[in-house]
């Protein structure tokens, strides 16, 4: 089977595999790498349990082919804690019960950092419209909202300080 | 959820693109930010044998001033669009439009260049570069053309792109004051396309309408401008009476297709609900 | 950690810190050495017979281990049984092959199966096996099936496939009463698409040395499971295990037991090597159960002050081309049960007809009956409320039973545990402050604008419940609940239920039980369920049973060892148990505190024997299995104000309030949590979703893109408040508040809806709400001007 090589970083950690031109991102990160945090939950690029940050912006990995995140830097969840420690987000979401079954959350929290980095002092408004690509069946919403505004609270009023995979 | 399988070859430049097309016919569709044509090979809709990446294209990135004109690189997201200082401040017509594309990561992905060639019916691009009388800079091997916005849309998912060309940039005219503007939509509640939207381009003077230029989307198989509302505001004031009159005739012989969400009846009538919206929001920012 | 006050603490879930990571493992996450994948090959039509069956293209693409017909599961693989066999309701169970064998009977029936060894290998090649159809007429309208030729099985004549009836009181002489109007509706309650975000999946292994067989699947009860494929697969049901990992939601979908499961756990045996399959968001639309489908021709009768003295309801019920798991029980026991809701309606009388249809099967989803009974109930309140001009709230308080007559026993026999009805719907409308929105509802309709105001006051029957009742209606099983609550030598100390919960939060709010009777730091308990080796039997979580039946399983297993700790601790202190104080986890002498023990010293000691009371044995655990002798009944009061825009008919919703009372509270951030999603999936029922079925039999809502489940943008902050009336049921005085949200929302919303748009004579209007359809309302009874 001819393979295409591609290269990125993963959560600050260079990987270079051989893969089919087809093979999706979410794919290529749970399969190939074993990062299984990413999820998928749909196949019509709209649930959005499939984001990562992609050189730095949130991206539906389901629609991007592995292949074209050549030279790319990728953060999944399993990015965010730093030694150890777990990022804002990541502590806002417990703090505030802002996930139930889990498994739109890694996508979430996601999301949610590419909007405080954008905008870090977000209105409730805001925040739910920054999150229409993330669909959650458990927590209808409110405590993600609260999760994302403890988050942005606790960042402060700096640009965020995403795990940008440096 | 796979795509079926493909050969896969990244271009450095237009010129390789080109030439790639030219050699492998129809089996090739160019790929750009993919969020056209990626959902549907992995719904096995499309399986074209070979994707060329225009993805390492630099010289289709960019936002540049020229000439009374935006000129937009095709590779260009509509996050890009939607936040460049730019745009915001030369054509905000059309960051308006791609702030509506879609989410966030759909926005942090998908690129002008990909959205005007697929010319999904319910994209939302097509409606503002139509009001903008934007251009559409294509290279071929036949060298380079360029198209009006009034002659790119043909018919559904069919643009005037020829099979062997590429779609470069789109070259947009500044909006000046006095220009009135809104791109309003009804979201389709699953996908997030339009299932009605309205992109307007007011020019008042004197408080009374000059110039109006008025396009829908989602309605029928490819964007359309309203040329009778249009004609119906000229040398008008723009207040709500008359604006309401003019609206009426955006249903009028407007092509609508019948789907799951919406009937053809009713996105007509929606027509004429959002082209007045439109035309209000506009007239307001024209007066202000 | 100083032990504090944990029962009823909002207490940061002990469940998230994995998923917050990503380390959790969901069922598409495990990964075995040799695991190979399956794709299952699915019917393109609603009916068809199978002519033939080309596998010989697939079998020879790259990687593929083997393509499998039912020809090929003859004798291996038996039918898949339903496990809710209503008695005397005429119910017809025809078979549900594992895979089709001569006839395919919806889209998306399976009949073949490919295995190879990437996921992508199994799609190419289960795309290349070629079937032959003859494709036949189907029935997908209900009311057509049951008039048609076209049977779904061929022994089940009119495709009607169960005729229930409940009756109390009697109806048509309560109607004749002098002076009682009968208000008559049609309702129906739209096919839902229940859409947990973790599609369903399934990994097996076979161990050939050990003989055991290990099912990783996306299960709400892995004992059923276990229980039920053992039969299936003909395999010794020790031999057998079942692990739900993480499951990524569920709302009913994960609690029937799927071919494909069973498929999977046989090829892993077949071929000596692990196999995963993982379905695909739009291979779940077809194939995972759907929710709803009722079709309702419902009478009140009601007096001219608004008591309401009888309701009669005669329901169609879709099931779908299978019977699945617990699915006979939904429109019937779990439904016209419960019809009279939260009044004092002394006749009632239901009867439901089940229809096979040619389209997915239907079985639980959220709510699961109640759902569907408190939309007839609370629409119809709403109707009378109208025809005699009465206040929807009043009309609702003139029915409510009152707080002093629980145990309540409605007309249909079931009796309600505790409650006080009133009080909630006094604080949903003080919430919401009803006579100013009232007030500014009537200053908006001078200007053209039209807002409504919805209430609902619901009550629900869950805490699935006493085996000896369930066992009476055909369940095939019991629903008491296991635990074990076992100290290990130092001091830690783990618990196990035979509940299966997937979001719901127990293994915090089963902590915090343990940690407030045994007195040791909620970091010390671990909670551990969903594996099937380390729990002997449980039932699952569906149903809100989890708290309700688990939790007192819990509690019931904590206080004896509690029990044996003091005793071990008075011996040991040579005292005798009366002359204990056990405060903070630790046993004292009554007047002389420093003469004591911890309970986890007492651990120690109970595990080293070395000094234990005459006749006691060793170790510190125990065990209880509970079943409880009623369900409960949670009830409240919701209340929300909609705004329509008359030109295009879309609904905004301005405020929405639910008061809830779910008994006793253990952690409140759990309880907003479930009260948040079930509200949305109840409000998302009444506006946006709706499976959609063409004539043939095509699901036309395939996908995501179609089918729209709730953003985070359509909707606004929601006012939730509480009462708290204990159930005398469980010690712990707790009901269940999974499905109250969604039990509730529905008819909310459309009430406020309609109560919008009342004054343009629009008396009602079907789910979902849809711009259009309340468009095309409004423009008719306009008399057609837009």
């Amino acid at each position: 089977m001819t393979g295409v090589r591609v290269s990125m970083t993963v959560n600050g950690v260079e990987y270079t595999r051989d893969v089919e031109p087809r093979t999706l991102l979410v794919y290529f990160l749970r399969e190939h790498l074993g990062l299984t945090g990413t999820h998928v939950g749909c196949d019509t690029s709209t649930c959005g349990a499939c984001t990562v940050l992609m050189d730095g912006k949130a991206v539906k990995s389901c629609t991007v082919l592995a292949v074209q995140a050549e030279g790319a830097r990728i953060t999944t969840v399993e990015g965010l804690a730093r030694d150890g420690e777990l990022h804002p987000i990541q502590q806002a979401f417990w703090d505030e019960h802002g996930l139930q079954c889990g498994f739109c959350t890694p996508g979430m929290m996601l999301a949610a950092v590419d909007l405080l980095q954008r905008n870090p002092n977000p209105t409730e408004e805001e925040i739910r419209h920054a999150l229409e690509g993330n669909l959650c069946r458990c927590t209808g919403y409110q405590h993600i909202v609260n999760a994302v505004k403890a988050a942005s609270r606790m960042m402060g009023a700096a640009v965020g300080a995403p795990a940008g995979g440096e | 959820m796979i795509p079926a399988t493909f050969e896969y070859v990244r271009a450095r430049s237009v010129r390789e693109a080109i030439s790639l097309l030219q050699q492998h016919g129809g089996r090739a569709k160019l790929l750009a930010g993919g969020h056209s044509l990626l959902p549907l090979m992995k719904l096995r809709l499309s399986q074209p044998e070979m994707l060329i990446d225009l993805g390492p294209v630099d010289e289709l990135r960019g936002i540049r001033e020229e000439g009374g004109s935006l000129v937009i690189g095709a590779l260009t997201t509509h996050d890009e669009v939607a936040n460049s200082p730019l745009v915001r401040e030369r054509v905000p017509l059309l960051a308006e439009c791609a702030s509506q594309i879609g989410d966030v990561q759909v926005r942090n992905r998908g690129t002008i260049g990909g959205n005007l060639a697929h010319a999904d019916p319910a994209a939302d691009y097509p409606a503002a570069v139509l009001a903008l009388e934007a251009q559409m800079e294509c290279e071929g091997p036949a060298g380079s053309r360029t198209v009006p916005a009034s002659q790119w849309f043909v018919d559904l998912l069919t643009t005037a792109l020829g099979p062997d060309e590429v779609l470069c940039r789109v070259r947009v005219p500044v909006q000046t004051k006095g220009q009135g503007w809104s791109y309003i939509k009804l979201p389709h509640p699953a996908s997030g396309y339009s299932l009605l939207g309205v992109a307007c381009l007011v020019t008042v003077d004197g408080g009374v309408c000059r110039d109006a230029r008025v396009a829908v989307t989602g309605a029928g198989p490819k964007a359309v401008r309203l040329t009778k509302v249009e004609q119906a505001l000229v040398g008008k004031r723009l207040e709500e009476a008359a604006v309401a009159e003019a609206a009426r005739l955006a249903s009028d012989g407007l092509e609508a297709t019948d789907d799951l969400y919406a009937s053809a009846e009713y996105k007509r009538h929606l027509a004429v609900v959002y082209t007045k919206r439109a035309l209000l929001r506009a007239a307001e920012r024209a007066a202000g | 950690m100083a032990v504090t006050q944990v029962f009823g603490a909002r207490v940061r879930r002990r469940e998230d810190p994995r998923l917050i990571r990503g380390t959790a493992t969901y069922t598409d996450d495990v990964t075995l050495p040799g695991l190979c994948y399956a794709a299952f090959v699915r019917s393109p039509h609603a009916h068809a017979r199978i002519r033939r069956v080309d596998t010989s293209r697939a079998r020879s693409a790259p990687g593929v281990l083997g393509v499998f017909t039912m020809q090929d599961l003859e004798g291996k693989v038996n039918p898949i049984p339903c496990g809710w066999q209503v008695p005397n309701c005429d119910l017809k169970t025809p078979p549900h092959p594992p895979l089709a064998r001569d006839k395919v009977r919806f889209v998306g029936d399976a009949v073949a199966v490919v295995v190879a060894e990437s996921r992508a290998q199994a799609y190419d090649a289960a795309a290349l096996v070629e079937v032959e159809y003859e494709v036949l007429p189907a029935v997908v309208d209900m009311e057509a099936a049951l008039q048609s030729t076209t049977l779904v099985h061929e022994d089940v004549p009119h495709n009607r496939v169960l005729l229930w009836s409940v009756k109390g009181g009697d109806f048509e002489a309560a109607a004749r009463e002098p002076g009682v109007r009968v208000v008559r509706q049609r309702l129906v309650n739209q096919r839902l698409i229940p859409n947990a975000m973790e599609t369903r999946a399934a990994t097996a292994q076979y161990n050939p040395g050990t003989g055991e067989l290990t099912l990783w699947v996306t299960s709400q009860n892995p004992h059923i499971a276990r229980v039920i494929l053992s039969g299936v697969l003909s395999f010794p049901e020790h031999k057998l295990r079942v692990i739900a990992p993480e499951v990524g939601g569920g709302f009913g979908s994960k609690i029937p037991v799927y071919p494909e499961e069973a498929v999977v756990a046989h090829l892993a045996t077949r071929l000596a090597r692990p196999v995963k399959w993982a379905e695909t968001r739009r291979e779940n639309y077809l194939a995972t159960i759907h929710g709803r489908d009722h079709i309702t021709d419902a009478e009140m009768a009601v007096r001219p002050d608004g008591t309401v003295v009888g309701l009669r309801v005669r329901t169609l019920a879709n099931f779908g081309a299978y019977l699945s798991t617990a699915a006979p029980a939904i429109p019937t026991i779990l439904y016209g049960l419960v019809l009279s809701g939260p009044y004092r309606i002394p006749n009632i009388e239901c009867e439901v007809t089940g229809v096979f249809t040619n389209t997915t099967p239907t079985d639980a989803y959220r709510g699961a009956g109640r759902p569907e009974a408190t939309y007839v109930l609370e629409r119809m309140m709403d109707l009378a409320a109208r025809e005699l001009g009465l206040d929807p709230a009043e009309i609702r308080r003139r029915n409510l039973i009152p707080k002093d007559q629980f145990p309540y026993t409605v007309a249909t026999g079931i009796t309600y545990d505790s409650g006080d009805y009133a009080r909630a719907l006094d604080r949903a409308l003080e919430i919401l402050d009803y006579p100013k929105v009232r007030a500014e509802q009537a200053a908006a309709r001078q200007q053209g604008r039209y807002l409504g105001v919805g209430l609902s006051t619901y009550v629900e029957i869950c805490g699935a419940g006493p085996s000896k009742v369930v066992g009476s209606t055909g369940f095939a099983g019991g629903l008491w609940e296991s635990a074990v609550v076992r100290f290990s030598p130092t001091g830690k100390v783990t618990v196990f239920t035979g509940t299966s919960p997937h979001g719901q939060g127990e293994e915090t709010t089963f902590a915090q039980i343990v940690s407030h009777e045994l007195g040791v730091p909620l970091d010390d308990v671990e909670v551990l369920h969903g594996d099937t080796d380390s729990i002997l039997m449980g039932w699952g979580t569906y149903g809100s049973r989890t708290t309700p039946v688990g939790g007192t399983a819990v509690y019931l297993a904590a206080q004896k060892v509690k029990e044996k700790a003091k005793r071990i601790a008075a011996h040991q202190l040579e005292v005798s148990a009366d002359d204990l104080v056990f405060e903070n986890g630790r046993f004292h002498v009554r007047g002389a505190p420093d003469r004591g023990m911890t309970i986890q010293e007492v651990a120690l000691q109970a595990y080293l024997a070395w000094n234990l009371p005459e006749g006691m044995e060793p170790g510190l655990e125990g065990q209880a299995n509970w079943d409880p002798s009623n369900f409960v009944f949670p009830f409240g009061t919701h209340a929300c104000v909609v705004e329509v825009d008359p030109e295009t008919g879309q609904v905004r919703i301005l405020r929405y309030v639910a008061v809830d009372d779910c008994g006793r509270v253990i952690n409140p951030l759990i309880v907003d949590g479930q009260v948040h999603g079930g509200i949305v999936q109840g409000v998302a029922q009444a506006l946006w979703e709706g499976a959609r079925y063409d004539p043939a039999g095509n699901l036309l809502t395939g996908s995501m893109a179609e089918y729209a489940v709730p953003k985070a943008s359509w909707l606004p902050r929601l006012e939730c408040d509480r009462t708290e009336t204990p159930t005398p049921v469980n010690p712990l005085g707790v009901k269940g508040v999974g499905e109250t949200g969604t039990i509730a929302a529905t008819p909310c919303v459309v009430n406020a809806v309609m109560d919008a748009l009342s004054p343009l004579g629009i008396r009602h209007l079907d789910m979902p709400l849809w711009p259009e359809r309340v468009w095309r309302a409004i423009r008719q009874a306009k008399g057609g001007a837009a």
